[in-house]
Parts: structure tokens; sequence; C-alpha cells
């Protein structure tokens, strides 16, 4: 139930996901209806995805009048880097990260 | 509408009640809040100040809503930078549900502008202070480096 580590891996392993988890990032707070008509996936498919994502809480759902948002919450993820990352690799890998960023001219997933 | 906003949520094995505690009091908010200093009566419209170490005022507001240990409601006005100070205020927002031997929090912060500097910044501090303050609840330590203030700040 906290934070399941399991759920987390097994939400993140599909790249559909992953691109929900994306459109999230670029624009975060959004209904299901806004999510589905930029994912070209069938509303069931798309609320599928997001329970796996709501159960591993990586997504977050809250109201605001009768609309439900979702948020990306990237606190699962960032506990898990805490498990394997020690205290002083945090600056070398975020520089090794913005070098490869800089290389490849853009983010990739 | 033109909002900046983020919610962020964690699990922590504990209770309402030290959970409470441990966002309110001063001497435990110090360990993984970066050794910032909470000053407030905790009660509704009194002043809520956070303190840098050094004695300055690094973000301020008051008390919308309070409800021990259930909600709490924060205005918040950074003003450590011009640029985020200019923006006014966002609303930070505790909620503590008790889930069964775990308690689910649930932090939101808004600001009623688009591309807000002031919830960027915040929002990237968070997940790192929320993990901290997991850490410290379920194991008694927080995480290296949010028990100090960043330098050059």
């Amino acid at each position: 139930m906290s934070a399941n580590v399991d759920l987390v891996f097994k939400a993140l392993a599909s790249p559909e996901r992953r691109l929900l988890l994306d459109r999230l990032r670029a624009d975060n707070g959004q209904t299901l209806t806004q999510l589905c008509a930029r994912m070209e996936r069938s509303r069931q498919a798309v609320t599928k995805h997001l329970k796996v994502l709501e159960a591993a809480t990586l997504v977050v759902t809250r109201w605001r009048g009768r609309e439900k948002l979702h948020y990306l919450n990237p606190v699962p993820i960032h506990e898990i880097s805490e498990r394997w990352i020690g205290k002083y690799e945090r600056g070398r890998l975020s520089a090794l990260a913005d070098l490869k960023t800089k290389l490849e001219g853009e983010e990739n997933g | 509408m033109a909002e900046s906003e983020f919610v962020y949520v964690t699990y922590i094995r504990t209770t309402r009640e030290k959970l409470w505690q441990a966002l309110t009091e001063p001497e435990f908010t110090r360990k993984f809040w970066v050794d910032t200093v909470q000053e407030c009566a905790w009660k509704q419209g009194a002043t809520w100040t956070l303190k840098a170490p050094d004695g300055r005022v690094a973000d301020a507001g008051e008390v919308v809503e309070i409800d021990p240990p259930r909600k709490l409601v924060l205005t918040w006005q950074n003003h450590l930078f011009p640029e985020m100070t200019a923006e006014g205020f966002s609303c930070l927002t505790y909620v503590l549900e008790d889930k069964g031997g775990v308690v689910k929090l649930m932090l939101t912060h808004t600001m009623n502008k688009k591309d807000s500097k002031t919830i960027k910044a915040v929002s990237n501090g968070w997940p790192h202070l929320l993990a901290s303050l997991k850490s410290l609840l379920e194991t008694g330590e927080s995480l290296p480096g949010t028990d100090k203030w960043p330098e050059g700040i």
C-alpha cells in the first residue's frame, strides 16, 4: 500500500503509461477527456492505464467542481532514486544527465 | 483556468498526530526542511513565517484553515527572490488521511497565475523534503542534505 515499489515498476513498464506521465508533466492537472484527446486512444484504454498509475500513486487525482483532475506525483520515483543514489553521487549524476541532454539535443524517453 | 499547481502524495507509516507534529513543530521541521524554522501560533488568521537559519524570512503568509490533525491551509509568499515575491501569495494545503497503519499525506501548492516561478521552485524541492519527512518518521533519521540550509541562498 505504502508507495509499493512493485506497483511503481509495473506502472512504469509500459510506453503508453510513460507517455501519459509525459503528458501530465507537460501540462499538469488534466481531465480524462483532455488526456484521451491527446492520446488517440479509447477512453476505456486510458482509464485502465490511469488506474494502474493511480495504484502506484504516480498519478493522483483531485476534484475541482465537477471535474476530476489528474496530476503527476513524482514522489514514489524520488523515493526509489533515494534508495540507490548516494549522497555524493547526485551532483555528478545530474552533470552527466545535463551533458547527455546537451549532446543529444533534446530530451527523449 | 490560468493557474500553476501541483499535487504530491506520500504514504507514511505513522499516525496523523505524529505527522502533524512533524509538520508543525520546529524541532521536527528543521530536520527535514533544510534547517528552517517555522514560526506560527497555529490558529486561523495567525501569521506564518519560514525562516532561514540566519534569521532571514524565506517565506511568509497566514493560516487560512486549521483542523489538527487533518488539514492545514496556508498562504505562502516567497521573500528571498524578488521575482517570486512579486508574484504574491500562493496557497499550500496539507491533507492527512488515516489509511489504517499508514497516513496518506496530500500536499497541494497552487497559484492563480500561469507558469508561476514560485510554484516551479517549490515543486522542485517538495519531493525531496517529503521523502526526507517519510524517512524521519519511519526510521528516525532524515535524508542527507535535508538537514542543512543550501549554500549560496
